[in-house]
């Protein structure tokens, strides 16, 4: 007797990689900066992440079901919980509660949803969100904790004050800001220099270790790691992070080179802010980056280059954020530019 | 080793259950199905009436057309019917021929011809008449292959025998246990178009054909092996000639055009069998493999055995049996009975359990990854295709240059937003080739129109002269 089957069409196979697989490995990539930021600054970041996501999450599903589209396929794809946790990760751990809320809100409702979701989006909606936190609430930002590290933290912070903190905006009666915060390594640098003192008087504060800021060394190692298993996971590729690094350190040594009393080398600036952050989570965003490996070395390139402009003559400390959104713009363009010469045709 | 290949995958090969067991005859079912269209062009006529006697090896259709190919009877028996049958390569039925067997192989006269006597042309009209066909799987007519390269002045004739494909193991086989077949097969082939080099690419997972090939050799020189490493679709035409020579097959054009003939090493078996012992293309070495079946194995099967008189072979169906594929996972095709009959094409018959495919996942938007162009053999960008596919923007997909799409899947493969681009790409072909079809029409109405003006240009100009030289003349008489 003969026997059917299902019709089926090639190929009859596929792999086993998946967008939430992508985006559930870059989460937990995220995982050890986040440990070695809980050790650091306290468990701020940990509330920081729980705010983020969960407004998200519920903004997602909100602007889903407003668009009519699955909840639940979408809401799985893990791509709005890493977009609060890069959000969570640029704020200060003790900032007020309406801060991740509405960047997160923004950067899911406008930056995301606004352009057609998942996919269609051509600005890194993480940066978006953080940009507009940086530009509306900039002393927020400034209030980063001193690092709990080597004796620079003298107030030994509760969870019940980073709650009240967080949740009130105010600091509980005992404490006052300014005995617990301390400048990020690269506000001391654009701050000593603004008060006329060399690179050398400003970075030998006791913030500074042998890698830039004391603290902040370690996360960048937690970033590294996390960034390196990427890499080997084959989740991210080489160019975009190496590119950046690049773009930034090749300037940031030729200015040492001509200046050192006033522009840091290139290790300061490899540590410092979010270099290590936005090599590796945020301008390796699949969506909102060039596509070809060509594309994607220009790009990475941009970025590196427009955050050490930033960084040394810009009006901000650091210039990640503002680096990624304008490389976002150009990648259209960047795109247009670098097709590779298909097989059999001429160039 | 092979730098200038671009793109690929390295895939599970699952070949090893198939080549545990030496190769063997299927067995002959009572009737035989062989459809008319089963190669490349346009479909062979029939030769042969209804209640007709015909032997093993007769011809029973004949080509028609320039590319078209000779069908012959695998059996002896008698011509039961020629009416549409449901064949594994298309939707609606195919005229076919079916022969009952009368079990008796009763050989049709066919003299062995000597190569080495014959020129070109009298090898490729005998090659013809063999009703050989390429058995890689596109079943492209061997002699109008072999005849298009007589563009090229200098002309390589390149062997395919590396099976990229998971599942298929018949070329494998083929060369371990007949590589004599397949060297002199591509001593004909060689010959038949002038060439001067001669190459057998394999991939490197294949130890025992390439020492089978070695030895058949016997230290002559004429024939090159090239090892290719095993990287799906290193065994697709333009792929190898890139890999084995570094030279592109221009866009729209044809190996040939480069001077290159690409032929699979089962064809220059066939082509071996047809010169030395007189039998025509009447059976193929066929793949039967996958969980779905008890004994994994390659039969030499005769063309027009029913598939599941094939699996009924290797020891039915297991349990666990799910799909029925013609080919490879990547490329085959989907079968829905196994009452289609093995056909020149059918290199494989996977029995797929649910364990040897890995489903489609629910499809999400495309997230711009790039691994599809990281994977594309032809290095396009499937993901720009896919929004300009959506979009219908013909003009957009041509630049990107979908009809250089080889269909192989693998941007599929590694899709994480589990889009089905081949089968958009498949699709989005359509009214793309009508539309440069449109368009080479438009040229040619354009140099029409242009060519009659011209000429009508001409005519005027040609009258004018005539009047003037009249008037002269009478001018001229006046004075």
């Amino acid at each position: 007797m003969n026997k059917s089957f299902p019709a089926a069409t090639a190929p009859h196979t596929v792999g086993s990689n998946r967008v939430g697989r992508i985006m559930g490995l870059v989460i937990c990539a995220l995982l050890p900066a986040i440990i070695l930021h809980v050790i650091v600054f306290g468990p701020g970041i940990v509330l920081q992440i729980v705010l983020g996501v969960t407004t998200a999450l519920v903004t997602e599903a909100l602007a889903l079901r407003l668009r009519q589209q699955p909840i639940r396929q979408f809401l799985c794809d893990g791509s709005a919980v890493i977009t609060a946790v890069l959000i969570a990760m640029c704020l200060p751990p003790l900032a007020p509660w309406w801060l991740i809320v509405s960047g997160t809100a923004f950067a899911i409702l406008i930056a995301k949803h606004l352009y057609g979701g998942l996919g269609a989006n051509p600005f890194n909606p993480a940066m978006v969100g953080y940009a507009v936190l940086l530009v509306s609430f900039p002393a927020h930002l400034t209030r980063w904790l001193a690092p709990d590290i080597a004796g620079l933290q003298p107030v030994d912070l509760s969870f019940g004050d980073v709650f009240h903190t967080i949740f009130t905006g105010q600091l509980p009666d005992a404490l006052r800001w300014d005995a617990i915060t301390s400048p990020t390594p690269l506000n001391a640098v654009r701050t000593g220099l603004a008060m006329g003192n060399t690179l050398q008087e400003s970075v030998a504060s006791p913030i500074f270790g042998a890698f830039g800021g004391k603290g902040w060394d370690w996360i960048n190692v937690g970033l590294l790691a996390g960034g390196m298993s990427l890499l080997a996971l084959r989740i991210i590729r080489w160019h975009t992070p190496v590119a950046m690094l690049a773009g930034l350190m090749v300037p940031a040594a030729f200015m040492y080179a001509m200046d050192p009393g006033t522009y840091p080398g290139p290790l300061f600036h490899l540590t410092a802010g979010a270099t290590l952050l936005g090599a590796f989570f945020i301008a390796t965003d699949p969506v909102s980056s060039a596509t070809s490996n060509r594309g994607k070395l220009i790009y990475g390139a941009g970025i590196g280059l427009v955050t050490y402009v930033i960084r040394a003559w810009g009006g901000y400390p650091d210039g990640v954020a503002f680096a990624v959104l304008l490389m976002n713009l150009s990648v259209p363009l960047i795109d247009r530019f670098t097709v590779p010469r298909i097989y059999g045709h001429e160039r | 080793m092979t730098p200038r290949v671009r793109g690929g995958l390295r895939l599970d090969a699952n070949k090893a259950r198939s080549t545990r067991s030496p190769l063997r005859s299927a067995s002959v079912p009572a009737e035989l199905i062989l459809p008319l269209d089963q190669h490349a062009g346009a479909p062979a006529r029939p030769i042969v009436q209804p209640g007709e006697a015909v032997l093993l090896g007769q011809p029973i259709a004949e080509p028609h057309g320039d590319i078209s190919a000779w069908l012959h009877s695998p059996v002896s028996g008698r011509v039961a019917a020629i009416e549409p049958r449901e064949v594994p390569y298309r939707v609606d039925p195919a005229q076919s021929i079916v022969i009952a067997n009368d079990g008796r192989d009763a050989r049709f006269a066919q003299p062995a011809v000597d190569y080495r006597a014959m020129s070109e042309g009298e090898l490729r009209a005998h090659i013809a008449r063999g009703g050989i066909v390429g058995l890689g799987g596109a079943t492209f007519p061997t002699e109008p292959k072999l005849s298009r390269s007589n563009v090229a002045s200098d002309r390589h004739l390149l062997l395919n025998g590396a099976e990229c494909e998971p599942w298929i193991s018949c070329d494998d086989m083929l060369m371990r246990e007949r590589a004599g077949d397949v060297i002199l097969g591509a001593r004909i082939l060689r010959q038949a178009i002038g060439a001067t080099k001669c190459t057998i690419a394999i991939e490197d997972d294949i130890p025992l054909a390439a020492a089978a090939l070695r030895a058949a050799l016997d230290y002559q020189d004429d024939i090159a092996i090239s090892v290719q490493h095993d990287i799906y679709p290193a065994g697709g035409e333009r792929q190898l000639i890139l890999a084995v020579m570094g030279r592109e097959v221009p866009s729209g054009g044809l190996p040939a055009d480069i001077g290159i003939v690409v032929q699979n090493v089962g064809t220059a078996a066939a082509v071996a069998r047809w010169f030395r012992d007189g039998e025509p293309l009447i059976s193929r070495i066929v793949t039967i493999t996958g969980s779905g079946v008890r004994e994994a194995t390659n039969l030499e099967a005769r063309l027009g055995t029913p598939i599941a008189a094939l699996i009924a072979d290797c020891g039915g169906y297991a349990q666990e049996a799910q799909q029925l594929i013609m080919g490879g996972s990547m490329m085959g095709l989907g079968l829905t009975s196994d009452s289609l009959p093995l056909v020149k094409a059918t290199n494989c018959v996977i029995v797929a359990a649910n364990a040897d495919l890995q489903p489609r996942g629910v499809e999400m938007p495309c997230i711009r990854c790039g691994d599809c162009a990281e994977v594309c053999p032809a290095s396009l960008l499937p993901q720009q295709l896919h929004w300009h596919a959506r979009d219908q923007n013909l003009g957009a997909l041509l630049q990107l240059g979908l009809m250089d799409c080889i269909e192989c899947g693998c941007c599929d493969y590694v899709c994480p937003s589990q889009i089905p681009l081949t089968q958009q790409f498949r699709i989005a072909k359509i009214p793309v080739s009508s539309e440069l079809q449109a368009r080479s029409d438009a040229s040619a109405a354009r140099a029409r129109y242009e060519a009659r003006n011209e000429r009508l240009l001409r005519i005027e100009q040609e009258q004018r002269e005539r009047l003037e030289a009249k008037r002269r003349q009478l001018t001229g008489r006046k004075q």
